[in-house]
């Protein structure tokens, strides 16, 4: 039973990163924008967030660092991708290409250092329940924010007028404009909540996950997020399912590992990128019948006037 | 007042030819006000980078040999990226063919195997590599999967391959633990150029490989088929131009260029398989494909410069201590720096100022 509880413990926490950067990924792509820098953007992010937490010995500073840094960086591909209108694929692979370097660069003062974690939530009682206790009262805050933010966006994107307009910009960014919509600003916006949530996510791994930095320490997780929104079909609650069981595929192959199966460590290491491709194979080929994606998605945009 | 981007009514020549030179303008602009908060004298620092290397003969082999891998994914890449079709995993396709050919040259380690082993070495490499650039192809024209996401995905798993042979069932005995496999026979080897320096025949195949690229584009009609695929996909589909077989045709070639390129640079320069023989070559080779505007002599020159830059990083350390990370800083300015000025092609900037009476007049 205790293994059982350690293993969704472990499971919430790999799949924490994953959700918070993919929610940002989904707004940004809803209003029409492919930001495929969210790698680059989660490394900033978490190297600017343990330099933070170094320097002032504060989880939330440190996690306020990485939402800058993110937001900072979202706003470079904001600037090329939506005013300069260059082509979004091209721009995200050099916002990645510059976050690995940037990171490296930040974060090479604070390799070897350790900082305390983000303590996790104790409420006597329910915390000390078994089994479910410290699954739903022991986590630590990025956890729980995680899941208030997927449930905020979902209320945003489907209850919410301002939610509307900004879905309508990724579906048909002409009609939006005709209409009298700020595109450009608006996607604008979803572009910066985007970097936010990829830089919060990259800083979750140095404050909550591991306590350290290490370069290239978010290894392949934004790309992963940005295959969560494709296997979402652009569905807030298709994401929660979808980053829950990535994350799950994660501990899984690392449990195992640690049980000696006789299969060699690295080709369990591969299965979150195998079945990454697998499940891009599988959901792409059930959608025979049209296509969920925003249908502005990653084309340029330039308002005539 | 307001600035806004214009369309321009055709494509303007001028800027196209100018605006690589802008944008590695703006990035050494850049770096050296990074070298100064970094705290080291920016002249020294664009010396050492961009000078020092091209001064001494040694460097300007290493420059040559560098730019050998950079070059011939690049050509590959910049077919796909003409046709549209976004391979980014060509660092895991280098990688794959960097195993595929070591196989050979690890199972005939020892033994009197003749002169077929180079040649079968880099043939396997290739088709490896085409291979593994097939895999996100199929996906993408049978089932629709992003390729971007797929060939992304599959660079970790040729990474975690590599590192699994070389730490398991290839390592040298005699390696003293190392990850790595024994020093390649000269059979297994790609041969130099000049006796004791650093220049090999990979160079040359480089360079044939530029050549086969200008030929394929500018003069068959299959060259034709990619560009007009990927500039007006409409126009390609009224001319009964198959893009999906594009697709394929596309990431294989690439795919087979990123293997040989795998293996020439294992069995030349490197001359073991070893974790991390890559620093980045795949990724490095997109910003060289846009850099040299995804023609093949301006892939030339555009991976000759960013050879340059790698070593001129690995000096810059040497002598001044600069982390080697600015040298991937520079290299994602630059890419930067290119697509920015590459808009200027098609639009231009334009200043309006509101006109409130004509704006009450239609009110």
């Amino acid at each position: 039973m205790e293994l059982v509880e350690a293993i969704v413990l472990a499971v919430l926490a790999a799949s924490t990163p994953l959700l918070i950067a993919a929610t940002g990924e989904l707004v940004t792509e809803r209003s029409g924008v492919l930001n495929l820098g969210v790698e680059g953007m989660m490394i900033v992010g978490a190297a600017c967030g343990f330099g933070g937490a170094w320097l002032t010995g504060s989880i939330f500073i440190g996690a306020l660092f990485g939402i800058v840094a993110g937001t900072l960086m979202s706003l470079v591909f904001a600037l090329m991708a939506l005013g300069l209108a260059v082509n979004q694929v091209a721009t995200g692979l050099a916002l990645t290409i510059l976050g690995v370097g940037l990171s490296g660069l930040i974060g090479a003062g604070f390799v070897g250092e350790r900082i305390t974690p983000a303590i996790h939530l104790y409420i006597p009682g329910l915390t000390d329940m078994p089994l479910i206790g410290r699954v739903l009262f022991g986590e630590d805050a990025f956890v729980y924010f995680s899941i208030a933010l997927i449930m905020a966006v979902w209320w945003f994107l489907y209850r919410t007028r301002a939610g509307l307009i900004l879905r309508a910009c990724g579906d048909n960014h002409v009609s939006a404009h005709a209409l009298g919509y700020p595109v450009l600003r608006i996607r604008t916006f979803a572009v910066m909540f985007g970097g936010a949530c990829a830089g919060l996510a990259g800083a979750y791994l140095p404050l909550a996950y591991t306590p350290f930095f290490i370069p290239g320490m978010t290894a392949g997780r934004g790309w992963i997020a940005l295959a969560l929104v494709v296997f979402s079909s652009w569905r807030p609650g298709r994401l929660v399912v979808g980053a829950y069981l990535f994350g799950a595929v994660t501990i899984l192959q690392l449990h195992a590992q640690g049980w000696g199966v006789g299969i060699p460590s690295q080709f369990m290491s591969a299965l979150p990128y195998l079945a990454t491709v697998i499940v891009l194979v599988l959901l792409s080929r059930a959608r025979t019948g049209g296509s969920t994606a925003p249908a502005a998605l990653g084309t340029v945009f330039v308002p005539d006037r | 007042m307001q600035l806004v981007l214009e369309k321009r009514a055709e494509r303007s020549n001028t800027i196209a030819l100018v605006s690589p030179l802008i944008a590695i303008g703006l990035t050494i602009v850049t770096m050296t006000i990074l070298f100064a908060i970094l705290g080291k004298n920016p002249l020294l620092a664009l010396h050492a980078y961009f000078i020092a290397p091209l001064t001494d003969g040694y460097s300007l082999q290493e420059i040559a040999v560098k730019a050998t891998p950079l070059v011939m994914i690049a050509i590959g890449l910049s077919l796909c990226y003409l046709a549209n079709a976004w391979n980014i995993g060509a660092e895991g396709q280098f990688l794959i063919g960097a195993v595929a050919g070591s196989w050979i040259a690890v199972k005939t380690q020892g033994t009197d195997a003749g002169v077929w082993v180079l040649p079968a070495m880099l043939v396997l490499a290739a088709a490896a590599g085409a291979l593994y650039a097939l895999i996100p192809a199929i996906c993408k024209v049978k089932f629709g999967a992003s390729e971007i996401l797929t060939s992304l995905m599959l660079v970790y798993v040729a990474d975690l391959f590599l590192d699994y042979l070389v730490r398991g069932p290839w390592r040298d005995p005699q390696g003293f633990n190392f990850p790595t496999t024994a020093e390649f026979d000269p059979v297994a080897t790609v041969p130099l150029l000049i006796e004791g320096g650093r220049l090999h025949l990979g160079s040359i195949i480089a360079l044939l490989v530029v050549a086969a690229a200008a030929i394929l584009l500018g003069r068959t009609i299959k060259g034709f088929e990619i560009r007009v695929v990927g500039a007006a996909p409409r126009a390609a589909r009224f001319g009964g131009f198959n893009a999906n077989q594009l697709i394929i045709l596309t990431f294989a070639v690439s795919g087979a260029l990123a293997g040989l390129a795998g293996i020439i640079e294992v069995a030349g320069p490197v001359g073991h398989l070893q974790p991390g023989i890559s620093p980045g070559y795949g990724f490095t080779a997109i910003i060289v494909a846009f850099l040299g505007r995804l023609n093949p002599l301006g892939i030339l020159i555009a991976g000759l410069f960013l050879a340059l830059t790698f070593i001129g990083g690995e000096q810059a350390q040497i002598a001044m201590k600069i982390p080697l990370d600015v040298t991937k800083v520079f290299q994602g300015i630059l890419l930067f720096y290119v697509l920015a000025c590459d808009s200027l092609i098609l639009y231009r900037f334009k200043l309006v100022f509101p006109n409130r009476q004509v704006a009450s007049g239609t009110r």
